[in-house]
């Protein structure tokens, strides 16, 4: 081959600790749920309220339109240049989980192009309660539901509600408007997850999302400590 | 050669970015050129003979060890439309990416770090054949194929056409798909032996037309 050699070092390949030019990398956290849930809310209320103390980014990965990325741009919570869309010709696990290429290198380039970042937020698309993100894409991963898709959901289970990292059940002020039963949906949560965490949040109260930037706080002093992969 | 290797770089579920692209289909659906698995078989037999014949040369002369610099300044040369092109190198990138996983090889990375923003897919793609003791003719078959099943797949959750049907069509084009691997496994010696300028050239206008406007579309469940 006649390739000229312009970098001595080629390209990281998926969730290997440092870059290509050795530093550490960003600390990646995945946000799945179903459809409405308010995934991006969350999103646009941990950068507002993060945003200050660490230098972060956004992947959205909208199902067919730019929507969740353009509400991020329009509400100003970051620099244009930090949020970045993915499309995901339908199939929004499959960029998550099964074919997380286009997400890596949406990653990459916000470090590339705006690094460094402590933080990258990847947010999927809405989808089922079987959405879950690859260990080659993020670190660790928040599931979102909330109480207004039926205080059933926690019993149900599925690999969002029972493996990811973090369960937040989002919307608690609807619960009396919708007939959902919080004390219920935090029992089945807990035999579900056993000593996985559960947070409730409204984004309307005044804790607000409060106690998933506690538990994104956690997660970066684990990873600033951790061993290289 | 291991005929196994070809199978697995042939996959569908080969983790290269593929099913975020519909191959223009989601353009020729919405301009009412595909309706149907009739009109699904026309337009991926008119892909195939086109842009997939240009996609099979260029694999195969990868295959085969012809400079891919020189190979993916031959594809640029081929392709028209900005968005095309920006898409063949998005997914040159992610191809790699996977490939340097799957079969580990010092030109692979070297491609990577000439490219770090993705050169051309079907050079990749040959080059990965080549990581994988591919030859010049599976690189072919692999560009061939997959030429057309994206298209197909795509119509699937674009029309919600039967599933049987897309694959149907498929089998259909089997001998044509075959055809093309072999005039492409011919083009990459001539490649090799006489340099890339006379690889094949065909294009589709439709298509490079339907792209730049798909581009620009506000609304879109494929990324090209």
């Amino acid at each position: 081959m006649h390739l000229d050699h312009t970098h001595d070092e080629s390209a990281a390949v998926s969730a290997d600790a440092h870059r290509a030019d050795g530093t550490r990398r960003a600390l990646r956290i995945g946000l799945g749920g179903p459809v409405g849930s308010g995934k991006t809310a969350t999103v646009a209320a941990l950068c507002r309220l993060l945003r200050d103390e660490l230098s972060l980014a956004v992947v959205t990965n909208d199902i067919y339109t730019r929507e969740d990325a353009e509400f991020l741009l329009r509400e100003a919570v970051l620099p244009p240049e930090r949020i970045t869309a993915v499309e995901t010709g339908a199939c929004p696990h499959t960029a998550i989980r099964d074919d997380i290429s286009a997400n890596l290198e949406a990653v990459e380039d916000l470090e590339d192009e705006v690094g460094p970042l402590d933080l990258v937020l990847v947010e999927s698309g809405g989808d089922n309660l079987t959405a879950t993100f690859s260990r080659g894409l993020v670190d660790a991963q928040i599931f979102v539901i909330d109480v207004a898709g039926g205080d059933d959901i926690p019993r149900k289970g599925g690999p969002g509600v029972t493996t990811a990292d973090l369960l937040v059940v989002n919307k608690t002020d609807l619960a009396p408007y919708v007939g959902s039963d919080l004390a219920r949906m935090a029992a089945d949560a807990k035999a579900q997850r056993a000593e996985l965490p559960v947070v409730f949040q409204s984004l309307r109260s005044d804790e607000h999302v409060s106690a998933v930037a506690e538990w994104v706080r956690e997660q970066l002093a684990a990873w600033a400590g951790a061993p290289a992969k | 050669m291991s005929r196994a290797a070809l199978l697995v770089l042939a996959d569908g579920r080969f983790p290269a970015g593929g099913h975020a692209h519909s191959g223009g289909a989601e353009a020729a659906v919405k301009a009412g050129r595909i309706t149907g698995a009739r009109s699904l078989e026309e337009f991926c037999r008119g892909r195939l003979h086109t842009t997939g014949a240009v996609s099979a040369a260029l694999a195969g002369a990868a295959a085969l060890g012809v400079d891919p610099v020189a190979l993916d300044e031959a594809a640029d040369a081929r392709t028209p439309s900005v968005a095309l092109r920006t898409a063949a190198r998005k997914l040159g990138r992610q191809l790699l990416r996977a490939a340097r996983v799957a079969w580990p090889s010092p030109e692979l990375d070297a491609l990577a770090a000439r490219f770090p923003k993705g050169a051309h897919q079907p050079v990749v793609l040959g080059t990965a054949a080549r990581a994988a003791g591919l030859g010049a003719e599976d690189a072919a078959h692999c560009a061939a194929y997959e030429n057309v099943s994206g298209p197909a797949t795509a119509v699937v959750r674009l029309l919600s056409l039967d599933p049987f049907e897309a694959t149907a069509v498929l089998a259909r084009l089997a001998p044509d798909m075959d055809k093309v691997a072999r005039k492409a496994a011919e083009a990459a010696r001539r490649a090799r032996d006489e340099g890339p300028e006379t690889l094949p050239a065909a294009s589709a206008p439709l298509l490079e037309v339907g792209a730049e406007g798909h581009a620009g579309w506000d609304v879109r469940l494929f990324a090209s």
